[in-house]
């Protein structure tokens, strides 16, 4: 990823790795929209314990900022390195963390897919994610970029990996609800 | 100039701060002039950052932009990012490696060290126009802080009366460095917080022993970190940097269980991680502590929890906004295993810290609710009214009282019979 104004005579590199979506069959297609849509909609519902259902067994959920992704630094904002953690991310915003009382927004752009890597596609979506206080003043929370590894079988998909890549690394407040 | 500022202080311990210190722009004005620019040592970032000859990075003292630079001799300098000419950003990314530095503007040239070498069109075009033959190049230069490495932290400070770096830290601030730094550090990324609320909410929230327990219920819930620790705070000789830590495994379940009893919000054994990764702690310190948190006045924290390791800094945005920017890091000699485990744990830290998200809501609805006041104070009594102590233990607001101290000094605004 070229960083923003690249240094003059410097070109972005040709397409990196082929073409949009075209290939990808009819079914994975829409099953890949249903869970991206069931995603927003569990987030924003409040509906966290089955959020976490959309992810695989085997699974990793990852909040990072472009400003380390850009600079091949690992720092994490938010890391659960499979399902229990995931879980006990969720149990903590129930019952032990305090956060800014507030409601989420999720807009999901549409998908680009492509074949990845045993039998997994590749997903990467733009998301806007807006949060709205009680008494109904709402400001843009995060914007940024989804990169999952997404499993369909039989018309069902689940997310194997997701990663988001916040370009709002300047977090407002604090971050507590999943992106 | 900022006016003469006039505190009405109900009293000289500090137990009593008026709510209008975290609102007034005129504080403010003058906090960034004799706390920020005045004779402290800020830091600025870690010579791990700029590696390089020609690495430089952004950075800020107080609200003032600065550059840190390493020039092609290795010597680190750091200036005001501000040109010369007409006041604009000279450098504008957050980092990067050059051999000089041009403000886009008019293309005007500082060299790593900070220095206007280079006017376009100085002696004019064809003998006409151009600057006046006796303009100084080097007197006009930008801002220069003077910087020092300390164990491979870098601090600086605009003032030329301050202290020697070393006697400004004290015993106990070149310790901490120390021990944090003991050997070569590995940067492994950033987290940036902007939090609507005044900066001296976050000083102040770092030098409270007193919430960590209660509102990071975390901490208790899951045995990080508990009141009932062998721990306590330590303040320097001028009560400006303090450190509240705790040792590992020093209390029995039992004894938390008693202490917590009846604590409304905040109970013990009530839930288990499903993965209790995430407290692993692998003794690294000689020490025993496996929670430090040392605070150098006025915008740093170095802190470990278990085994993430990170600095932060302060960066005030205005009255009612400031930054928190954080830099976690382990060693370079770090085995693999050991940076996944210091990445699983940054989990507990930044923006969205299993033990650190609460502060930012807390102070914003500090901010919110005191914006009103003319009047009322907020009270400082827990550990005591009257001097300033170390303690042994950390149901404390001590560390806070001396804060607002050394603030006070700086200020010039102590009150009558100040305690010090």
């Amino acid at each position: 990823m070229s960083p923003p104004g690249r240094p003059k005579g410097e070109r972005p590199s040709a397409e990196r790795e082929g073409s949009p979506s075209s290939g990808v069959p009819r079914e994975v297609r829409d099953a890949i929209a249903d869970l991206l849509a069931e995603y927003a909609l569990r987030l924003d519902e409040d509906r966290l314990e089955e959020w976490v259902e959309l992810f695989d067994a085997d699974c990793s959920y990852k909040v990072v900022t472009r400003e380390n992704v850009e600079q091949g630094l690992p720092n994490i904002l938010i890391w659960c390195a499979n399902k229990d953690m995931l879980r006990d991310r969720v149990a903590s915003y129930r019952d032990v963390n305090e956060y800014n009382l507030h409601w989420d927004r999720h807009v999901i752009g549409a998908p680009r897919i492509r074949p990845g890597a045993s039998g997994a596609w590749q997903v990467e979506a733009s998301y806007s994610l807006f949060q709205t206080d009680l008494e109904g003043v709402s400001r843009l929370f995060s914007v940024g970029r989804y990169q999952a590894s997404v499993l369909v079988n039989d018309g069902v998909a689940r997310l194997r990996e997701m990663v988001a890549i916040a370009d709002t690394g300047s977090i407002p407040t604090l971050l507590a609800t999943p992106v | 100039m900022p006016q003469a500022l006039k505190i009405d202080w109900p009293r000289n311990d500090y137990s009593r701060v008026p709510f209008r210190l975290y609102h007034d722009e005129s504080v403010y004005a003058l906090e960034m002039e004799r706390i920020f620019r005045g004779p402290v040592w800020n830091y600025l970032a870690l010579d791990a950052e700029v590696p390089n000859p020609g690495d430089y990075r952004t950075t800020w003292i107080g609200d003032s932009p600065v550059v840190v630079t390493r020039a092609q001799d290795g010597a680190i300098h750091a200036f005001a990012n501000r040109c010369a000419h007409r006041g604009a950003q000279i450098v504008r990314r957050t980092h990067g490696n050059a051999s000089e530095i041009v403000c886009i503007y008019h293309r005007w040239c500082y060299n790593l060290e900070g220095e206007l070498i280079g006017i376009p069109f100085r002696r004019g075009l064809k003998g006409e126009g151009g600057m006046p033959a006796d303009f100084d190049l080097k007197a006009a230069s930008p801002r220069r802080l003077t910087v020092r490495n300390f164990r491979g932290v870098l601090f600086g400070t605009f003032s030329p009366e301050v202290e020697p770096l070393e006697q400004y830290l004290g015993e106990f601030g070149t310790g901490m460095v120390e021990r944090f730094m003991h050997k070569p550090v590995r940067v492994l990324g950033y987290s940036r917080q902007m939090v609507n609320g005044n900066w001296k909410l976050y000083a102040e929230n770092l030098r409270d022993t007193y919430h960590a327990s209660l509102l990071h219920e975390f901490f208790v819930t899951y045995g990080v970190d508990r009141a009932t620790q062998r721990g306590g705070v330590k303040m320097d000789a001028r009560h400006r940097h303090n450190m509240n830590h705790a040792y590992a495994a020093t209390d029995t379940q039992e004894e938390a269980r008693a202490a917590y009893a009846g604590q409304a919000g905040v109970q013990l054994d009530r839930m288990q991680l499903r993965d209790a990764s995430l407290l692993k702690y692998v003794p690294e310190f000689a020490d025993g502590m496996n929670l430090a948190a040392p605070t150098i006045f006025p915008n740093m924290l170095l802190i470990q929890i278990n085994n993430t390791l990170a600095t932060r800094q302060i960066r005030p945005k205005g009255v009612d906004s400031f930054e928190i920017f954080q830099t976690v890091f382990g060693y370079v000699d770090d085995s693999e295993e050991m940076t996944r485990h210091r990445l699983l744990l940054a989990n507990l830290v930044g923006p969205a810290g299993f033990v650190s998200m609460e502060d930012g809501e807390a102070i914003e609805i500090i901010q919110k609710a005191t914006r009103p006041e003319t009047t009322a104070s907020a009270v400082f009594e827990m550990g005591g009214r009257g001097p300033l102590q170390d303690l042994a233990h950390r149901v404390t607001e001590t560390p806070i009282r001396g804060f607002w101290s050394y603030w006070s000094e700086l200020m010039g605004v102590e009150p009558e019979g100040a305690i010090r």
